[in-house]
């Protein structure tokens, strides 16, 4: 009987310990350097499903999300940036996602951040 | 037995997940005993798809493979940490701290008047340093160098300005202060020269059906004012102007921050004129003397931390001004108007006094773990006091006021479809006597709003809201509003709205300056439930496009703008016939439709142009026909030139502007029935204003300005009809189409710490 409600009990621990947030806030790096990656990227993250917010900071490079873990993950995220042609610390964007993106957007060759220069369309 | 079977399954269970080959370990903040765990460090191989994020307690477990051996951890506000990891094996990391940076603020040169591409709604934005162009010197005033508002003189006694937008006067608009319905009821006429322009942080402009959030008053557009906030103002401000015709003023701000989150700022304006100006020699003051003072205490709470924000204003306002003749003196000569005869001798002259209380808290609540989710309360009083008198007509009018509006922001699955919700509840107590006719009531509403809105920056982004109003006099009755944007390519905006307003015209708070002739007042009784009339309803439909363009490598943009306001109900004041005024519900077609088109270039470095072109069709089915509207021009031209030197390190400059505007002929309300010599002709004749004004900024504490209004010298040579015989027939100051005052200059100074 003991036993039963101990491994009740580690379950029990175990699901807490997994709950999953309904609006888990992340934060990580992603390359570019404008308005206009920026406009790129956050529309990439809002359309992995579950994302419900996502807001990229041109000069720190930080995408903000907050998502519904039930519905989607951190790797899922990524995977939609990179493939939008913006490399992420752990996953870097194939060469023909990264041509895609606008000749002024090229932050592998210029890392610099020109959100002044170049404006939302 | 069977326990024993699941406790073995489970352990089999677990055994086998922990006999794959992972990494396992914990994150935390620093080394040592005190260390607190980090939950939500990424966690991940080098150049894999391979990553997990720590739980709560700051632990993970990520499967390890052959091919992997660089582990990456990276923690917001922490430097990376990268580990070579070349077996599955237990971890404990403690992350550095990554040295804050230097606070880098990127700044791009705003443009005084901002348009927006993305909003589905027509806003434009002007900020202070647009305000400043035209120094003087209250919100009726600023709107000198915008083009999409047409500042005009309302009468020929007090030359108070009153705007238009889409060919519509200002109680076709919403005007608000940080949202909250300002200019209205009892303060329709001198409400806008009740805020000091130094208070005036920013002021947006909406074209056209505005939002459903602040109410169903809107009908051509909404203007909100943006004060100046104790937190972000000067910490002390003195302004001081003078011109020529003896105007003074003297703003001074006073900002302190009492806490880190708590700040306060006391806000003190006086004006005052007591030079007697009578240029066009008619025994009438061109402008009327008086004082103000005006006294604001705003306190801000803001705690970035916990979501919260608070405003909290108390104002006072004692407003004073004398019109009339030159020689009146109001001890003396005030008529009686129950005094049937009259010698002839008597004096013609006019006071209108206004004391004003008012009072509003803000508050607003962000949830701080999601930042586009919001909760919003505003709840103002304002209590306002107008004692008047117009010759023997006597106008006094209270009007209490409580308006509150509960708000809520939040998404619908992302943040591309936003909505707002909330409640809304009014209370109009107006005390109103005309000479010896009492109009008092009283008005409740009591409505309920909902608006969605689509916005993703690309295309397409469109708000479309609903609200139902209960109002004891208006009914229940829906205002529906609908904007879009649509991109078809880089730099344009095509942009369609339409929205319905609804509004119980104050009739003789709006149309005050008809006191101030011989004319009698006649109210069409219909039975209606204001007045005896019935409410005013309007449509109303606008396109807009504007397009971005470079050329020769300088910034420029063009807009065209097209609306339409259609009435249903409204309350027509007819002045055709010279002998009166009359109110009465339109039956027919009245429509407002409004054509505009502005540039906006820099043809040199830090020389801007700006212009616009402006046709109005506004006509009304009178009782004597389909007519324009009278005094107002249909054709508008406007430009306005600035140039600023380069600033040098301690801020200073020169700045130079100058403002043309040219007016149409306007339609002048029929005259015929009047004596030979009171008669008008059928329009005005078009001339032409301009504007100009220096700034000297020494530095960023210190600036003069020097300017003139009206610099051709443009005067109408009879505002005042009848002037000779006040108490006569033909007595009558409500005609006015161009400045009563001439050239005028003025100079001041702007001193900030």
């Amino acid at each position: 009987m003991k036993t039963t409600i101990l491994s009740m009990a580690m379950m029990l621990i175990a699901v807490v310990a997994y709950a999953q947030d309904k609006n888990k806030k992340m934060t990580f790096d992603v390359n570019g350097k404008c308005a206009m990656c920026k406009e790129r990227i956050e529309e990439a993250a809002l359309n992995v499903k579950g994302v419900k917010y996502a807001n990229w900071d041109i000069p720190t490079h930080q995408l903000a999300v907050i998502m519904d873990e039930r519905k989607t993950d951190a790797m899922k995220i990524k995977t939609a940036i990179v493939n939008v042609g913006h490399d992420t610390k752990e996953l870097k964007a194939t060469d023909e996602a990264y041509n895609n993106v606008h000749p002024c957007c090229k932050y592998r060759e210029d890392n610099s951040d020109d959100g002044n220069h170049h404006e939302n369309k | 037995m069977k326990k024993y079977i699941i406790i073995v399954l489970i352990a089999l269970v677990s055994g086998h997940v922990s006999s794959q080959e992972k990494v396992e370990g914990v994150v935390l903040d620093s080394e040592g005993a005190n260390a607190l765990s980090l939950s939500g460090a990424n966690v991940y191989w080098q150049d894999s798809q391979t990553g997990v994020v720590t739980d709560f307690d700051g632990k993970f477990s990520i499967p390890f493979k052959k091919e992997f051996n660089r582990l990456i951890i990276s923690y917001v506000g922490f430097e990376s940490d990268t580990l070579t990891v070349n077996e599955p094996k237990t971890l404990r990391i403690s992350l550095k701290p990554s040295n804050e940076l230097d606070e880098v603020v990127v700044q791009q040169e705003r443009d005084n008047i901002q348009k927006t591409y993305f909003s589905p709604q027509n806003v434009i934005t002007v900020n202070s340093a647009e305000l400043l162009k035209a120094a003087c010197c209250n919100l009726a005033e600023s709107f000198e160098t915008n083009p999409s508002i047409d500042v005009n003189l309302s009468d020929g006694l007090t030359g108070t300005k009153q705007i238009q937008m889409l060919g519509l006067t200002s109680p076709y608009l919403l005007i608000t202060q940080e949202n909250i319905p300002m200019v209205r009821g009892a303060s329709q006429a001198y409400g806008l020269t009740f805020t000091p322009g130094t208070w005036i942080e920013s002021i947006q402009i909406t074209k056209g059906a505005g939002s459903v959030v602040n109410g169903y008053e809107s009908i051509s557009g909404q203007i909100n004012t943006e004060l100046v906030k104790p937190l972000t103002d000067n910490e002390v401000f003195v302004n001081g102007y003078a011109n020529q015709n003896g105007r003074y003023e003297l703003n001074s701000h006073f900002n302190r921050k009492l806490t880190e989150k708590l700040s306060t700022g006391l806000y003190l304006h006086g004006n005052t004129r007591t030079q007697k100006e009578d240029n066009n020699e008619d025994g009438f003051l061109d402008a009327p003397l008086g004082e103000q003072i005006n006294v604001m205490n705003r306190w801000q709470y803001q705690d970035a931390e916990k979501g919260w924000v608070s405003f909290f204003n108390v104002r006072f306002l004692n407003d004073e001004k004398q019109v009339g003749q030159v020689d009146f003196n109001p001890d003396t000569d005030r008529v009686d108007g129950t005094n049937g005869s009259l010698s002839g001798a008597e004096v013609w002259g006019s006071e209108i006094n206004t004391r004003r209380f008012d009072t509003s808290l803000k508050l607003g609540y962000v949830f701080p773990e999601l930042p586009f989710q919001s909760l919003g309360f505003q709840t103002s009083y304002s209590l306002h006091k107008q004692d008047s008198y117009f010759g023997f007509r006597t106008y006094d009018i209270n009007h209490e006021s409580i308006y509150s509006n509960l708000l809520f922001n939040s998404i619908i699955g992302d943040t591309r479809n936003k909505f707002k919700t909330g409640i809304t509840f009014a209370y109009d107590g107006y005390n109103e006597m005309v000479t010896a006719i009492d109009y008092s009531r009283d008005d409740t509403s009591v409505g309920a709003f909902f608006e969605y809105s689509y916005e993703n920056l690309e295309k397409v982004s469109l708000t479309a809201g609903l609200r139902v109003d209960n109002h004891n006099r208006l009914g229940t009755f829906v205002t529906p509003r609908f904007h879009i944007r649509y991109t078809p390519w880089e730099k344009g905006s095509l942009r369609g709205s339409f929205g319905r307003g609804k509004r119980a015209a104050n009739i003789f708070a709006e149309n005050q300056q008809l006191f101030a002739s011989a004319r009698t007042i006649n109210i069409d009784v219909a039975g209606g439930s204001v007045y005896g009339l019935e409410p005013e309803d309007a449509w109303n439909y606008g396109v807009s496009f504007l397009q971005g363009f470079n050329f020769l490598n300088r910034k420029g943009d063009i807009s065209l703008d097209y609306y339409i306001t259609d009435f249903e109900d409204q309350v027509v004041v007819d002045w055709e016939n010279s002998q009166e005024v009359s109110f009465y519900n339109l039956e027919g077609k009245s429509s407002a439709k409004s054509f505009q088109v502005e540039v906006n270039y820099e043809l040199l470095t830090r020389l801007n142009f700006r212009t616009s072109y402006k046709f109005y069709d506004v006509s009304t089915d009178y009782k004597s026909g389909n007519l324009q509207k009278p005094l107002l021009a249909q054709h508008r031209f406007f430009a306005n030139l600035g140039y600023e030197t380069k600033t040098k390190d301690n801020g200073a400059q020169w700045k130079f502007d100058y403002t043309l505007h040219t007016l149409g002929e306007m339609r002048l309300p029929d005259t015929s029935s009047n004596e030979a010599a009171y008669q008008l002709g059928e329009y005005s004749s078009p001339y032409s204003l301009m504007n100009a004004q220096i700034t000297k900024v020494f530095s960023d504490k210190f600036e003069v300005y020097v300017g003139g209004e009206n610099l051709t010298n443009e005067q109408q040579n009879n505002p005042v009809l009848g002037a000779n015989e006040p108490f006569g027939p033909n007595f009558d100051t409500s005609i006015v189409y161009a400045p009563i005052m001439g050239r005028m200059f003025y100079g001041g100074f702007r001193f900030k710490i």
